[in-house]
């Protein structure tokens, strides 16, 4: 099973393919509402992504209130 | 549908309905491409009942109060079926609340129990505030895991009792049925008294224009708690026999597979997600090969050309087909609330043969005010209003423009335990609504603006600005108010509304990219759609009533005279 970092920096290599970003500009930390400056709608898109690529499902309800990637890798570590 | 103007509560009229519907279907769970349940009315009424009973053996009874927070699913129904039946008085929240504003209006509305899902009820059960809440006595959970640690709650399968059936509690129409949080989490909570009689009269006349039969089937996907979904789906589609579909994944792609599955003939949603499917139609529009766009084009302007004084479903379905079929073909319309929504985003629907219900509510108002009727389809206004609704323009400026008030059976009675906002908000039995609005000459409302100082996002949240004061407290520097920038400097606009903070810098201090940045970290800990957009230096001190409070509107009129781009730093 991948670690917590490994699991964190392919989370964070995805978002930036997603969405078009230059490799190396998100990190753990950063609030993607407020970095992406995207929506609730396009979190979605993003989870479905997340998803096929871990090959997990990850509930809306799991995912509810998060808006970090730290957090959000944490979520689908706990599901590998 | 059943003849609501007979009933005098709303258990009384789902009761009725369970019987008289009782083999159609109306209720559907789908859980991504796995259909997790599916009820008649009549198996309805069983999984309702045992809850009931048991809550009525806990002690539960006629005017207790019952909060559910849950995502939009089966359960969500059946648990405000039990309450009603019970005589109680339901307390819908907001699943997307965090645990802190959970336990907040928990403990306002005075809610004896709570239904919830266990990963909520974990989230809740290890936050502060809990203990404030000590009028809650019973907490059941859903879909709690075998071993998983219920901190007190108890599981809602175990609960369920069918030692006996419950016994119905019959309520009258000027009861009180639910209370609604319109908003006011961290600050003052606004928590709308709802009676039976104002949801019976909202049904009947929504009804009127927007009909359920036995085979509609509604797509909920606007959280139930909110007043509209509540309306049209629940009370209203049961009412007639109809059918609700419940998704408990909401991913664009099973939305969109849900449509074509269930064939769905209304749906809700916010401005938001109108704007983005809209989006995302045009894309796939624009891909088209020059010639295949050119025969669309035409299509969709001949479909506009034959629904211009009314929608023609049937012909607007063969016109444009497989625009309809991506929708599952049987949809009739689009209703859409909580928030204002641009003219060309319904025109665009419209004009593909797809009406847009487009209105105007409040919660305090018993959700819609006006209505389209779409005889003829008018992307410019929100409608007219519903029977029953006395709707009068207050203080018109010259333009004709002042502020909307409405006076109807479907007004709230009042905020709970504010006397003081209740009697200014319901004058003389008009409900003021702090928007600003116009009458043409066919009798459409115009929204233009507010007057009051709020905003509301595009995904239908109301923000009052003393809501997210908390998170600012004690930053390095005088004094700090919150503000709508539209409450400061008018605006006639009902989008893009933002939110500022004023802030009063100590003497020599200088607004530094420390505070800034001090400031962006303090609104990065509020949800996205709460966050200031910039800040404003004012540069006096703010005037402040005997007792210390913030005038807020002295402060509001000393702040408008300032030039508002110069002025709003952005964050």
């Amino acid at each position: 099973m991948p670690t917590l970092e490994n699991t964190t920096q392919e989370v964070l290599t995805l978002a930036e393919r997603h969405f078009k970003l230059a490799p190396g500009s998100l990190s753990p930390k950063d609030d993607f509402f407020k970095k992406l400056g995207i929506d609730s709608l396009q979190t979605l898109e993003l989870l479905s992504r997340l998803e096929n690529h871990f090959n997990i499902e990850l509930p809306d309800y799991e995912v509810q209130g998060v808006s970090d990637f730290k957090t959000l890798a944490e979520r689908i570590q706990s599901r590998l | 549908m059943l003849d609501l103007t007979k009933y005098s509560s709303i258990g009384v009229a789902l009761k009725h309905a369970l019987e008289r519907f009782a083999s159609e279907t109306c209720l559907i769970e789908s859980d991504r491409e796995r259909e997790k349940d599916r009820l008649t009315y009549a198996e309805f009424g069983k999984r309702a009942l045992p809850l009931a009973r048991a809550m009525q053996d806990a002690g539960f009874s006629a005017t207790d109060r019952a909060s559910i927070i849950m995502t939009n699913q089966s359960k969500w129904l059946i648990s405000a079926y039990a309450i009603f039946y019970a005589g109680g008085v339901l307390v819908p929240l907001d699943y997307k609340l965090t645990p802190a504003e959970h336990w907040q209006l928990l403990q306002h509305s005075g809610a004896k129990v709570l239904i919830t899902e266990y990963p909520i009820w974990r989230q809740l059960a290890t936050s502060t505030g809990r203990g404030g809440a000590t009028n809650l006595q019973t907490v059941l959970v859903t879909e709690a895991p075998p071993n998983a640690e219920l901190s007190g709650a108890r599981r809602w399968e175990e609960f369920c009792s069918e030692s006996a059936a419950p016994k119905f509690a019959p309520r009258e129409r000027k009861d009180l049925a639910c209370i609604v949080y319109s908003s006011g989490t961290g600050g003052r909570p606004k928590g709308c008294m709802m009676t039976h009689e104002n949801y019976l009269e909202q049904c009947i006349a929504l009804t009127a224009l927007y009909p359920f039969w036995p085979g509609v089937r509604y797509l909920s996907i606007l959280p139930t708690n909110h007043a509209i979904d509540f309306m049209v789906g629940f009370f209203g589609p049961f009412t007639c026999g109809a059918c609700v579909v419940h998704l408990r994944t909401l991913r664009p792609e099973f939305v969109r597979e849900a449509f074509r599955k269930y064939k769905i003939t209304y749906v809700s949603l916010v401005p938001l997600v109108l704007k983005n499917l809209q989006k995302g139609l045009q894309a796939k529009f624009d891909e088209l090969p020059t010639g295949k766009r050119k025969v669309f084009d035409k299509l969709v302007a001949v479909n506009k050309a034959l629904t211009r004084s009314h929608p023609r479903l049937w012909l607007s379905r063969r016109l444009l087909k497989q625009v309809h079929d991506a929708f599952g073909g049987e949809l009739r319309a689009i209703i859409v609330g909580g928030a204002f929504t641009e003219p060309q985003t319904l025109q665009f629907f419209y004009n593909l043969g797809i009406p847009v219900a487009n209105g105007y509510g409040l919660t305090e108002a018993g959700t819609a005010i006006c209505v389209n009727d779409l005889r003829p389809f008018r992307a410019d206004t929100v409608g007219k209003p519903l029977p029953g609704m006395e709707v009068k323009i207050v203080d018109p400026a010259a333009d004709g423009v002042g502020e909307v008030w409405v006076r109807s059976k479907t007004v709230m009675s009042g905020y709970l335990n504010d006397r003081e906002l209740t009697a200014e908000t319901i004058v003389d039995g008009w409900l003021r609504t702090g928007d600003l609005g116009q009458f043409d000459a066919e009798g459409h409302l115009h929204l233009s603006g507010r007057k009051k100082n709020m905003i509301v996002t595009e995904e239908g949240k109301n923000i009052y600005p003393e809501d997210i004061e908390s998170v600012f407290e004690s930053l390095p520097l005088k004094e700090f108010c919150v503000f709508a920038a539209n409450y400061v400097w008018p605006k006639r606009s009902m989008v893009g509304e933002q939110l500022i903070l004023a802030i009063h810098l100590e003497n020599n201090q200088k607004f530094t990219d420390v505070l800034r940045n001090e400031i962006a970290q303090r609104n990065s800990r509020l949800l996205n759609y709460k966050r200031v957009h910039g800040v404003v230096v004012f540069s006096e001190d703010f005037p402040r009533t005997a007792s210390l409070k913030i005038k807020r509107n002295d402060l509001a009129t000393r702040l408008a005279q300032l030039d508002r781009d110069q002025a709003i730093l952005p964050l």
